[in-house]
């Protein structure tokens, strides 16, 4: 199993919120023969939903644009990244507290960044104001060892 | 209406899609803002027996209708829900807000 070499996969759609099913099942299909755990594999999906949610709506504020998914998967270990041109983060730092949220009259709950951080084991985020916001997601799964 | 629901005995019962997240969460709000003015009920359950996904696009559109339930005097519950669903709502304080319910005290 530990020679199996590692792979990754890329995908680019638009930013139509129809696609986050997309996206998430995308990375589900991608991941399938690690044999991740009915958990593992919704935490990771959900963190996806949230990252792309974030591309659709805040990066690129329902505007059409192109949001890019990869995933690399190497043993057990799985990074996934998601990637928008859209508007960028002013304060990284803010938007990583739980419940912040720039637009609460819409009814967003400010959990999207928070969900990510729980679900995965690593978020890091590099994002430019006017150029895009880029998400890295780590984490390990434990089912790998048990195949 | 994309989604089913029914009216008894004051309450309405809104049954939630298999995949809650911002594209179907919009329309779940749009929808039930509909109902609630159409029916003018004191309580709104939200049915997640057929849920299996749900992000933090759904608790935006809970704590929504818990407020605007709230406004009136109303209250929302929540029933069925899979251990995933219960987790998202631990996470992120939603018991709070709204009460999950067992089918039999409904």
């Amino acid at each position: 199993m530990s020679s199996r070499k590692a792979q990754e996969m890329s995908v680019r759609f638009d930013s139509y919120p129809e696609n986050e099913q997309f996206a998430r099942m995308t990375i589900a299909a991608f991941l399938m023969d690690l044999n991740p755990t009915i958990d593992e594999m919704a935490d990771v999906k959900t963190a996806v939903s949230e990252a792309v949610t974030n591309a659709i709506v805040h990066g690129y504020e329902n505007q059409v644009g192109q949001v890019f998914l990869t995933c690399m998967k190497d043993g057990a270990h799985v990074r996934i990244t998601v990637t928008d041109f859209g508007k960028g983060i002013e304060d990284i730092e803010r938007a990583r507290e739980p419940f912040f949220t720039t637009n609460p009259s819409k009814e967003r709950s400010g959990m999207g960044i928070s969900f990510m951080e729980s679900f995965m084991d690593s978020v890091h985020i590099e994002s430019t104001v006017g150029k895009g916001t880029r998400v890295i997601m780590d984490k390990k799964l434990q089912a790998f060892y048990l195949v | 209406m994309d989604f089913l629901y029914e009216s008894k005995k004051g309450k309405l019962r809104i049954f939630a899609p298999e995949e809650i997240d911002e594209c179907t969460a919009s329309k779940l709000r749009v929808e039930a803002d509909e109902l609630i003015d159409l029916y003018q009920v004191r309580c709104i359950i939200f049915d997640f027996a057929k849920t299996e996904f749900m992000d933090s696009s759904g608790i935006g559109m809970l704590i929504g209708r818990s407020r605007k339930m709230g406004y009136s005097g109303g209250s929302v519950e929540a029933v069925n829900l899979n251990p995933r669903v219960q987790k998202i709502f631990e996470l992120s304080g939603l018991k709070k807000l709204i009460s999950v319910v067992k089918e039999d005290n409904l």
